[in-house]
């Protein structure tokens, strides 16, 4: 077994948080869209480190009894950074209650801060948002869209025929303390293959956080992922886990077999 | 007689155009993927990271990691991607997406939407609406013309907090459709519904709206 590699989620966050690595108010990252995706077994082993006040960035905060609605259940979230909230009763209670924080991002923007600050870019800017609540607050700026000038690249010059240009807002990127990750398959160097929609935070969330925990469910040998078939380099993954998901689904649907 | 909900997305699918990526909310919006015409290539968009959504799977053949921007179980066509959720607003945001349909509960007579949360009530984030407005070539909005306590939604300036400005192209309701005129940044009437009248229009819009009566034709249906 590789060094990375471990059998136990709760022992490792258990020696994490007997580090300081793992603490109250720190800033966690949860892959995930829904219920798909979700770091299920690595959500649990983190609700029993008992560590309060964590910033959770995560694009939804799970349901009542799963996914990130377990941290919510024993109070240990204070700040959610999102784009959808929908499925939570516990989250409206508390939200309303003024006991969680609450910073609504667009998803695109969300998805973009978080693949910036695994890239060292500290801003950007984007379309999304502009004349809205969104960009209350926030430095605002006139381009060209990139599609539009395709000469010059928005530096001075003089354009034929100029475009008209169009106010952007600027975003900040987003790095955080821990990131939790879900993945199909590693290899011991904790390269990681996604499977289907359920990729979508993780690969940037993996990029972008000073520790990355990943939860798998299958672990292969040293050379057995083909390298054009890496999403996420094993350079980016300190630690992993392989766990039997549950895999909760929101909604069945279904259409009759023919 | 006022379009019906399926009547509005069969309405909405004939702005498809062959070969064209196209997103649709949820809600009526995503009633159209059951009115693509016969024989027309149109890849389905999901923003959580699906290019080519295919139909409901089968019992025995759900997966929970595949599922649509609704969180509901899908399945993929042939030739369909998956990719992250940054890769999936790159494709919003940077304009590769040929058109949205989205509801709404307020559109001003310049374009701009409201459809993402009322003050006072439970705000449940905008999710994806925000980039996509932003970001789709062509966006449409298919929406009841009146809300249920019969106020305008098309209105001179939205009262609600805005998802985007200036960005909607064309409105399909119940009673009509309305396109952007971009030069005098207005809405302009070009279909009735069966039996609605232009007067009924006016008078259930409270925004400034174009209306050449010769160039009005009728909703198909």
């Amino acid at each position: 077994m590789s060094d990375k590699q471990h059998d136990n989620a709760a022992a490792v966050f258990g020696d994490l948080k007997n580090r300081g690595i793992i603490r109250d108010g720190m800033s966690v990252m949860v892959g995930g869209f829904g219920l798909c995706g979700i770091p299920e077994q690595l959500i649990i082993a983190l609700r029993d480190t008992g560590v309060k006040g964590l910033t959770c960035i995560s694009n939804n905060a799970g349901v009542d009894d799963w996914g990130l609605g377990l941290l919510l259940q024993t109070r240990q979230i204070a700040k959610m950074v999102s784009s959808y909230v929908g499925e939570n009763d516990t989250f409206e209670k508390q939200f309303l209650s003024g006991e969680l924080e609450v910073e609504f991002n667009p998803q695109g923007t969300l998805a973009e801060r978080i693949r910036a600050g695994g890239a060292g870019i500290p801003a950007f800017y984007t379309a999304t948002g502009y004349g809205t609540i969104v960009a209350d607050g926030k430095d605002t700026r006139a381009f060209y869209r990139p599609s539009e000038d395709t000469t010059l690249f928005n530096r001075e010059g003089d354009r034929d025929d100029p475009p008209s240009k169009r106010p952007y807002v600027l975003e900040t990127g987003l790095y955080a303390d821990l990131a939790l990750v879900k993945a199909h398959k590693a290899d011991p160097f904790g390269n990681l293959v996604y499977r289907k929609t359920a990729r979508n935070f993780s690969p940037m969330m993996a990029t972008a956080a000073t520790t990355v925990f990943a939860e798998v469910e299958e672990v292969v040998g040293l050379g057995e992922i083909d390298p054009d078939q890496v999403h996420t380099p094993g350079n980016y993954v300190d630690r992993f886990v392989q766990t039997v998901s549950e895999k909760r689904i929101e909604q069945r649907t279904i259409r009759q077999a023919v | 007689m006022p379009l019906s909900r399926d009547q509005i997305a069969r309405r909405a699918a004939a702005e498809l155009e062959d070969g064209f990526v196209v997103n649709l909310g949820i809600g009526m919006p995503t009633l159209v993927a059951n009115y693509i015409p016969d024989g027309m290539d149109v890849w389905l968009q999901s923003e959580n990271g699906l290019l080519g959504i295919g139909p409901f799977p089968t019992d025995d053949a759900v997966d929970a990691d595949l599922i649509n921007a609704g969180k509901q179980t899908v399945t993929a066509r042939q030739g369909a991607s998956y990719f992250s959720s940054s890769d999936s607003f790159a494709m919003i945001r940077g304009g590769h997406i040929d058109m949205c349909i989205l509801g709404a509960m307020q559109i001003s007579q310049e374009g701009d939407i409201a459809n993402w949360m009322i003050p006072g009530k439970m705000v449940k984030g905008m999710g994806g609406a925000m980039d996509l407005v932003a970001g789709v070539k062509k966006v449409v909005v298919a929406m009841e013309h009146n809300s249920r306590k019969g106020d305008a939604k098309l209105v001179p300036e939205c009262t609600l907090p805005l998802t985007g400005k200036q960005c909607i192209d064309m409105v399909i309701t119940d009673l009509c459709v309305l396109v952007m005129d971009e030069g005098a940044q207005r809405f302009r009437l070009t279909e009735l519904a069966p039996g609605v009248t232009i007067e009924e229009v006016r008078e259930k819009t409270t925004a400034e709206i174009l209306v050449d009566e010769k160039a009005v034709s009728t909703v198909e249906v």
